[in-house]
């Protein structure tokens, strides 16, 4: 136990740690000036915002919502991100993943218990293929994975609006297909008095055991070491008798079945169906978001999807005061940009510590 | 098909390829120098916001003048400069993750575009161009009597300038000392300083000028393709074009041609939609055949990729 305490002090005094705390503040602190510039006040525009997240149980269980694909998208690009791979694509996997656990949600007819299941596996498998494709491409072909899940979440994309449009599929008089049965659904209904119609779903729990079942299997399995050796140095994995080409395929599939999970547990705990889309939601984009201030660790992806989801759903309130919401992207890019230049506190801590030495001198 | 219908192809394919172009080509100055450029997307949304932004604001204030969609473009070219060097300072001066800071360039470009958008104009989008303040087709009018060169050829002057950019680029990279030094600094770094040249000065050059040819293809498709900038606008442009400028191998004439392609996959796309040919194909189907066509070719000719060897590492001086 002494062990642990130890453990998780030190990587709270980690610099990572502190430089990515700096880095959120100084997100806030950037969107509190373009805030004041504009000519509204700060301390009332993020008091909103908390207010937004934790006034009401039920706008807590909104950003809880609305967090937990988040954890999954978040965790596919930082599973890849780990293993040498940029995944753009994890929108697309994502569009598979609710694609087909909207169709095996609704023409299955199964008894929930086994219905749940197969929905969320057919749907993280179907993804998880389409994933492998961008890791085969580049294995085979050498195709550049970014140039690949690129094209990938178009044809994504357009392969979902074309089977939502399928006689039978559509639902009609809609752009969407039916609504997925009831036992394929895993919303949690206890809680109406509490949260109202908020659809709080079993998928956070799920999102999350998911996040410790990677991180297990990154740090703690052979098949994680070999993923994370051929992310660290290619060339010396393949000469320590890694197969890379495979390692690179496995490595997009797991991905890729991250991505569709999440989009599965979306479709199965709140969203019930999926709709003809004019173009990508960005689900992929905000999982690159969500990885980077994560550090690219499990662990660190759930805190940062819940701080994403937080400031995302919370700053919508701000609109309330007349402030336009995209000073939230305004935000999170500020804070994702100062994760980049972390060198920037570097400097600053030399720089005063220089200082306080000059004046111990005199 | 008759010859008409091959020049509303050709047409629609410079259109299209134009904004793809710019991207590019942004990507080729960055990546060449040795940057990772992966904020063009957002480049471009703030050019193309800029650009409409000032442009509908100048003609208010000064009426139907020449120089309005000029300065408009050039205003949409500075602001994607701005945000070109604070990718620079990031990853060159605090030699950040490149991609990273790629990102945040992202989430940045879109987030003061539409705050911007709505803090001037109480909307997400900016309100439609006059005519007159779009950018100008040269051709137009001269080629009445021949209607199939018209469809060719009568396009706006962000075409024509977006081909002459690839011919300029190709000079500037290959047959001055400019160029030289840029793909020195992106290929070896450490020995291009040995020789004198300031590798922090060429890459801060080159990211900039990379947000000015972004923030020109954001203005190209916003100033002139459609009269005005909404959200939706630069959805997945900038990343096309990283993929055009990857396929390319670096370099500006493949880029260009990977853009051709591209532009003309979805000219016969939008064709086939819109004739005999495609009727009873889902417009769905039809729309995947730019980005199925890109990967169909990447396979066919060697996917291998030839990225500048320093691309995407940051240089520090005193390293050994």
């Amino acid at each position: 136990m002494k062990n642990k305490e130890k453990k998780f002090l030190s990587a709270v005094k980690s610099d990572t740690f502190m430089y990515t705390m700096l880095a959120i503040l100084m997100g806030l602190l950037v969107g509190a000036v373009i805030i004041t510039i504009s000519g509204y006040n700060p301390v009332e525009a993020y008091s909103t915002m908390l207010k937004g997240i934790f006034s009401k149980p039920k706008y807590m269980a909104r950003t809880i919502i609305r967090s937990t694909p988040l954890i999954l998208t978040g965790l596919s690009v930082a599973f890849a991100f780990r293993t040498g791979l940029f995944n753009i694509g994890v929108e697309g996997q994502f569009i598979i993943g609710a694609l087909v656990a909207s169709l095996l949600g609704y023409f299955l007819d199964l008894p929930a218990i086994i219905h749940i299941p197969i929905v969320f596996l057919g749907a993280t498998i179907a993804a998880a293929l389409w994933g492998a494709i961008a890791g085969y491409l580049k294995a085979r072909f050498g195709v550049h994975e970014v140039i690949a899940t690129i094209m990938l979440n178009w044809i994504a994309l357009y392969t979902s609006n074309y089977i939502i449009t399928m006689e039978g599929v559509k639902k009609p008089g809609t752009e969407s297909t039916y609504d997925i049965l009831e036992s394929a659904r895993i919303t949690i209904t206890g809680f109406r008095h509490v949260v109202g119609p908020a659809r709080i779903h079993w998928g956070t729990l799920i999102a999350i055991i998911i996040a410790i079942i990677v991180s297990y299997i990154l740090f703690k399995t052979t098949i994680g070491y070999e993923l994370r050796a051929v992310g660290y140095n290619k060339d010396a994995a393949k000469y320590g008798g890694i197969n890379v080409n495979k390692n690179m395929i496995l490595a997009m599939a797991i991905a890729g079945a991250l991505g569709g999970a999440a989009g599965a547990l979306n479709i199965m705990g709140e969203g019930y169906h999926v709709s003809v889309l004019a173009a990508t939601e960005g689900y992929g984009f905000n999982g690159i978001a969500v990885a980077l201030i994560g550090n690219n660790s499990p662990l660190g992806v759930v805190l940062s999807a819940f701080l994403f989801g937080g400031i995302t759903f919370g700053g919508m309130r701000m609109q309330q005061l007349g402030i336009p919401t995209e000073v939230i992207n305004i935000v999170i890019g500020s804070i994702v940009f100062f994760i980049a230049t972390y060198r920037i506190f570097e400097y600053t801590k030399k720089y005063f510590k220089k200082k306080k030495l000059q004046k111990e001198v005199k | 098909m008759e010859l008409r219908d091959l020049a509303i192809i050709l047409g629609t394919t410079l259109m299209y390829c134009t904004p793809l172009i710019y991207g590019a080509l942004a990507g080729v100055f960055s990546e060449n120098s040795g940057v990772v450029n992966i904020g063009i997307e957002g480049m471009m949304t703030i050019g193309a916001f800029a650009g409409t932004a000032s442009g509908f604001l100048l003609q208010e204030a000064f009426g139907n003048v020449w120089w309005v969609p000029l300065l408009g473009f050039i205003i949409a070219g500075i602001a994607g400069g701005l945000f070109g060097l604070l990718h620079a300072v990031a990853s060159v001066t605090f030699k950040a993750d490149q991609v990273i800071s790629g990102i945040a360039i992202n989430f940045l470009g879109g987030g003061v575009g539409i705050f911007l958008a709505r803090r001037i104009f109480a909307s997400t989008t900016t309100p439609a161009l006059p005519l007159e303040s779009k950018i100008s087709r040269p051709l137009h009018g001269l080629l009445k009597d021949s209607p199939i060169l018209a469809s060719v050829f009568d396009q706006f002057s962000t075409v024509y300038f977006a081909f002459f950019l690839v011919a300029l680029s190709w000079y500037v990279l290959y047959r001055t000392k400019l160029g030289l030094r840029i793909r020195a600094v992106g290929e070896h770094p450490k020995a291009a300083d040995t020789l004198g040249i300031n590798v922090y000065k060429i890459r801060y050059f080159s990211v900039i000028l990379s947000g000015i040819l972004a923030g020109f293809g954001g203005a190209s498709l916003s100033m002139a393709i459609v009269a005005n900038f909404r959200p939706t606008l630069i959805s997945g442009q900038g990343f096309i074009a990283l993929a055009a400028m990857i396929f390319g191998k670096w370099k500006p004439q493949g880029a260009l041609v990977a853009c051709l392609l591209f532009g003309a996959t979805t000219a016969i796309q939008i064709y086939l939609g819109g004739t005999e040919a495609g009727a009873g194909i889902s417009t769905h189907l039809l729309s995947m055949i730019p980005y199925v066509v890109t990967i169909f070719v990447l396979i066919g000719f060697g996917g291998k990729t030839s990225a500048p060897a320093a691309s995407g590492a940051a240089y520090e001086k005193d390293e050994r």
